[in-house]
């Protein structure tokens, strides 16, 4: 007899898949994933390896502090003085090595980290209500605008927060700490109808 | 039918909403808008607690949250009971079921009431003096007897089954207070546009406005100018209104704790709001308006149910339509008391009398009130009081001799002028001054972005306030300050001083017999206060300590300038040399569950798991914690015990194959072109020449040389490195490293990434693990010249793409399958189907630490406690000797660093092969030896090793490596337990396995 092994094909599982399918509708702040995608930390000082980056990504990558830019289904988010996180639809193999051949011989570092966090969308007039419930940022639209993104902290557990449109954010939370982000906002949103 | 002390018209309560609740199991009727203590004051009820510590009867004293006396134990059940609740805060819902506190077995009948009897065996201090021996006693007599005798409210004994949340807001100017001052401001402020904040801790704002009759503002009666104001601050949308809402904490920059009492006033609120909100409020300014409060009269028997702050009965009458009593007795030192006689007058009380310690009163009031007809006695003071459950008569006296006069009363109001609130202010460290003109602290310096207006820093004419308040809003919205439009407010109000008295009043009792109280709630009476510095205690901080006065939940704010003024006296210093007690949050009483807010149950804290976590719980995982990890120990079948299933599994692992998650395992990845000459400086491993493809056992130490973390390293390319830490150390060795990076070595070209969560691992470990891999994997040749022990590869499994290494914890063929978290699932239960034929056994934590000691791998945090070097742990081999430098290099020179004496690590065997040893029992030379005997070392990891047939253990002891092959004992209650000291490795010893 002939030992064949039959296994289905790997079938991609986020942790938040179960949650997020059983999340009670609430028009005031709704909360729903985002489908997973590319994410590379993307690191340099040295300008040519950052212009390289930019045009190779196709996205310029904001110089200015917590500000993130966007365009054809790409985003890049300036978390530090040399730090970006890169985000893309399809396949990281693809674009990490496309951004490798770009920076070829140039000082920087690039790691593939799609799958280090899941991001999910906190939307509706209370969304910003909702997020203070653990976030001690002002995100008032003077202070958090449209375009802004930073590292920051909810309850206890480290996110990624950004601002889409005036009522919608985007909270990136780490695999094994996104059940928690995800129930903590999910119970703070309990009072709002 | 209405109440028997309801006025009939009159106060801001809703009579058409009749509200029923109970007190004591009585059932009384109240109205919608009246709190638990004027609810009972309509009904007539004073008598509403027992003192702390004489078990004295006591009435309600305040109006407000100072309250020291009527504090009460309020909720329908136990998961709803709250105790020490002021009744003057606590507002009537229907069905309200509240009770008194510290007393038994009734509140007419308390037994404990004898303490007041002993009265003078309980002075102050008596707990230091008393309870000082036998030490054993403290905590098995004394304490509980004096917790229950001298406790207040009882703690509930159900789980708190309601809702708190937490909230962050910013705002511009944050105004503490919703009186005149208050309003002001926040009007003011919120003109120009910025945010502000408003809160108050009562029912409504408004404030004393609230319980004014005549008061005109700007044309408008007082609480039409309220609605008004409150109906503008509404309809800005950069204000908030927080009313129930308590400012409790004054914390560094700007930062205020406020405390939001949701749904406490609703009968039936909705399962979803939460109970109490707490807001943690950064606002760039901040404006306190917390008013004054008027200071009791320290006289004998002052504290007999029936005796009320004299504006506080004003309040009853005005704002909530009830009245204290039939016949009162008014005893004052300002003219406050004489409107609060006039309105209470109004309200159908009579007043038999007013006696006014001052020897000339004058003034519109006075002459008012002796218009009204009302008897005013200048040069007065209450002697004493007479009745037990209420106030039935107070004895009169000149303050320059002559005769008592007795006087029948029900009720006794009295007033010594009114102190500033300086609470939050003083918590914000600021300085407070005495005001020789206002004989009040006031705050003078600040230390933070805030500023006091109105009665909290002794402003008092309403007009004043109300100017004070808005020029206070303008400036602190820092925009508009230039054009200086101070505002005017036309305010029609009576004019009263600011007089009044602090300390004793002067009576011709026998000082040394008579009780009169400073502190209501911690029963500190005048005496107290002077015995304290008869006994020497000049510090008022000391004082406070050892009376206990002011150190109650209310902070002594009735008490804190009485008592000041009693030790001032006592040790003929002015009042500022003797100084002022520090004010401390809370404010008020804070419940813990608002501080814990959302933290409870499943979102206590964070509970991280694997990708894999759900198939461990599936199949019958039992997990333990690691740090906040959920890590899969042992997987029992049929009813084992962990023994018998770590026996089976660590069985499955060295005859056939094992699969274990250790997606926990730290990861970073290290890039950049200057990575191995980091990797070199933060390692004690020589790294340059490892070949890409290759993987390392690394040695991190901290810098004074002792083993810090450990793992294994896999150089992926030229300028990439795949480092692994421990679970635990994960955090801990990227902060070190980037320390290091950021502040010693800037200059290197090379950037660190987590990425523990980016990778799940499986680990599949023994003689049939190629076996199980090889059919799913594509692009790698597993074969042994292919693929040797400490390599690395990448390519695909399962059609996802892996960095597979082969290595091993087990002693055993292994690798470790790291695939990207999502696909870790999949993968995992593709691997577990394919080694199906093999009798593929999922095996845990425990099994994984048996595995490993069985071949002598340390654990760091195990056989290491922060104190040993790597050659401590057999790790020398592992130093890089030829390198120029790497963290901890330099300490591990030290001569202390090489004795031959220190612990090493050894194996140890019992005797008998079935004795398990505890692990960190102590291993001595001789069990004989006299006491105390000096330890050699000590048990770190003992295991029973069913794959050995016996019970191992490692050790660190002492000169180990040099004792291998003697007999040492490990002294246990049941007798000593002798052990051979051997070579840490109990299992394939040549190492040969590993390489199959």
């Amino acid at each position: 007899m002939v030992e064949t092994v039959a296994f289905p094909p790997a079938r991609p599982i986020g942790p938040l898949d179960q949650r997020a399918s059983h999340a009670r509708a609430r028009p005031a702040v709704r909360m729903a994933l985002v489908p997973p995608g590319v994410r590379l930390s993307f690191r340099a000082r040295d300008e040519a390896a950052i212009a390289r980056a930019a045009e190779g990504f196709g996205v310029a990558l904001p110089r200015e502090a917590c500000r993130f830019s966007s365009g054809g289904g790409r985003a890049a988010l300036w978390l530090g003085p040399d730090e970006w996180m890169l985000l893309a639809s399809g396949d990281p193999d693809t674009l990490f090595a496309t951004l490798e051949g770009a920076l070829t011989d140039l000082p920087h570092s690039l790691v593939d980290v799609s799958h280090r966090s899941v991001a999910f969308t906190v939307e509706g007039p209370e969304a910003a209500a909702v997020l203070n419930a653990g976030c001690p940022l002002d995100l008032s639209l003077q202070a958090f605008p449209v375009g802004m993104c930073t590292r920051t902290v909810l309850a206890k557990s480290e996110i990624v927060l950004r601002r889409t449109v005036e009522t919608r954010f985007v909270v990136d939370a780490w695999r094994s700490f996104a059940a928690y982000v995800w129930q903590f906002l999910e119970e703070a949103r309990r009072e709002f109808l | 039918m209405s109440a028997e002390f309801r006025l009939p018209v009159g106060g801001r309560i809703d009579r058409a909403k009749p509200v029923r609740f109970t007190f004591d199991g009585k059932s009384y009727e109240g109205f919608a808008g009246d709190t638990l203590a004027s609810a009972l004051i309509a009904n007539g009820v004073h008598l509403v607690g027992r003192s702390f510590k004489y078990h004295r009867p006591r009435g309600i004293l305040t109006a407000g949250s100072e309250e020291p006396n009527a504090l009460v134990g309020v909720g329908r059940d136990e998961a709803h009971y709250t105790p020490n609740l002021r009744a003057t805060q606590v507002e009537i819902t229907d069905g309200m079921v509240a009770e008194s506190q510290n007393r038994w077995p009734s509140l007419a009948f308390d037994v404990g009431a004898v303490n007041d009897g002993l009265g003078r065996f309980l002075p102050a201090g008596f707990y230091y003096k008393t309870f000082m021996w036998p030490a054993g006693a403290w905590a098995k007599f004394y304490e509980p007897v004096i917790r229950r005798a001298a406790g207040l409210g009882r703690a509930p004994q159900a789980a708190d089954t309601d809702r708190y949340t937490q909230r962050y807001a910013h705002c511009e100017v944050l105004v503490v207070g919703a009186g005149p001052a208050g309003l002001a401001a926040a009007l003011a402020a919120s003109e120009t546009g910025v945010r502000v904040i408003l809160c108050d801790e009562q029912a409504e704002f408004g404030g004393s406005l609230l319980h004014e009759r005549d008061t005109v503002i700007d044309g408008r009666d007082a609480e039409a100018w309220v609605a008004e104001a409150v109906a503008t601050l509404c309809s800005r949308e950069n204000v908030r209104l927080l009313t129930r809402t308590t400012a409790f904490g004054y914390y560094p920059h700007n930062l205020v704790g406020l405390a939001e009492r949701v749904t406490d006033h609703l009968a039936a609120p909705g399962s979803d709001l939460p109970r109490e909100r707490l807001w943690q409020v950064r606002a760039r300014e901040v404006v306190i308006a917390a008013g004054s409060i008027e200071r009791p009269l320290v006289f004998p028997e002052n504290d007999r149910p029936g005796v009320m702050m004299a504006e506080a009965a004003r309040i009853y009458a005005n704002r909530f339509g009830a009245k204290p009593g039939n016949r009162a007795v008014v005893f004052t030192a300002s003219d406050s008391a004489y409107r609060a006689a006039l309105d209470l007058k109004a309200a159908g009380v009579e007043i038999a009398a007013i006696a006014d310690l001052r020897p000339d009163p004058t003034g519109a009031v006075v002459e008012r009130a002796r218009a009204d007809g009302i008897r005013v006695l200048p040069g007065t003071s209450v002697q004493g009081t007479s009745g037990r459950l209420r106030i039935r008569s107070a004895s009169l006296g000149a303050v320059v001799g002559g005769a008592t006069e007795t006087v029948p009363c029900d009720l006794l109001l009295m007033s010594g002028g009114f102190t500033p609130t300086l609470s939050l202010f003083s918590q914000s460290r600021g300085k407070m001054a005495w005001d020789e003109a206002l004989e009040a602290y006031v705050p003078s310096v600040s230390v933070e972005r805030e500023r006091s207006v109105g009665a909290c820093r002794g402003i008092y004419g309403l007009a004043e306030v109300l100017a004070d308040g808005h020029a206070a809003g303008v400036a602190a919205a820092g925009k508009g300050a230039s054009d200086g439009a101070a505002r005017r407010f036309t305010v029609d109000a009576e004019e009263l001083g600011h007089s009044g008295h602090r300390g004793i009043t002067p009576h011709r009792r026998d000082a040394s017999r008579v009780k009169a109280f400073v502190d209501f709630q911690n029963d500190v009476t005048a005496k107290d206060v002077k015995l304290a510095t008869q006994e020497g205690f000049r510090s008022i901080e000391h004082v406070k300590r050892y009376t206990t006065t002011g150190m109650a939940t209310d902070q002594g704010r009735t008490s804190n300038i009485n008592a000041l003024a009693i030790v001032s006296d006592a040790l003929g210093k002015s009042v500022p040399e003797v100084g002022l007690t520090t004010f401390r949050p809370p404010y008020t009483p804070t419940t813990f569950a608002l501080f814990a807010g959302q933290a409870r149950g499943e979102l206590f804290d964070p509970v991280r798991t694997t990708p894999i976590h759900d198939w461990a719980a599936e199949h019958g995982a039992v997990f333990e914690d690691v740090g906040i990890w959920k890590r899969a120990r042992y997987f029992p079948e049929g009813g084992e015990d962990m023994h018998e299933a770590v026996a089976r599994e660590c069985r499955a692992v060295r005859e056939s194959v094992g699969i274990f998650d250790g997606s926990t395992l730290g990861k970073i990845e290290v890039v950049g072109r200057d990575a191995a000459e980091f990797m070199n400086r933060m390692y004690t491993n020589a790294w340059a020449k490892l070949e890409p493809g290759r993987l390392r056992y690394g040695v991190m130490l901290r810098e004074d040389g002792f083993v810090m973390d450990d793992g294994v390293v896999g150089r992926m390319a030229p300028d990439r490195f795949h480092v692994t830490t421990t679970t635990g150390g994960a955090p801990r060795v990227l902060n070190h490293m980037e320390d290091y990076l950021q502040t010693e070595w800037p200059d290197l070209e090379v950037w660190l990434t987590s990425t523990t969560e980016q990778w799940a691992v499986i680990a599949v470990q023994g003689p049939k693990a190629r076996q199980v891999l090889e059919p799913l994997v594509e692009g790698i040749d597993l074969s042994r010249e292919a693929m040797p022990h400490m390599s690395v590869r990448t390519g695909h499994i399962c059609g996802v793409p892996t960095r597979l290494f082969r290595v091993s914890f087990t002693g055993e063929l292994g690798f470790e399958v790291n695939v990207p978290a999502n696909y870790g699932r999949a993968v995992w239960d593709a691997i577990f189907a394919a080694g199906q034929p093999h009798g593929i056994t999922p095996y845990g934590t425990e099994t994984m630490h048996v595995l490993r000691a069985e071949k002598g791998y340390i654990i760091v945090g195990q056989e290491t406690d922060g104190t040993n070097t790597p050659d401590d742990v057999g790790l020398g081999w592992a130093v890089g000797k030829a390198k120029r430098d790497f963290v901890g290099k330099r300490s591990l020179a030290r001569p202390q660093m090489q004795r031959p004496d220190r612990k090493q690590m050894v194996g140890l065997l019992t005797s008998d092969p079935a004795t398990v040893l505890e692990e960190g029992a102590q291993i001595v030379a001789d069990p004989n030896a006299p006491l105390p005997m000096k330890a050699l070392g000590h048990v770190t990891s003992s295991y029973a090793s069913s794959v050995v047939g016996r019970s191992i253990a490692i050790g660190m002891v002492a000169g180990g490596r040099g004792r291998i092959g003697e007999t040492l004992h490990v002294p246990m209650p049941g007798g000593a337990i002798a052990v051979d000291v051997v070579e840490p490795v109990f299992f394939d010893k040549e190492g040969e396995r590993i390489h199959g």
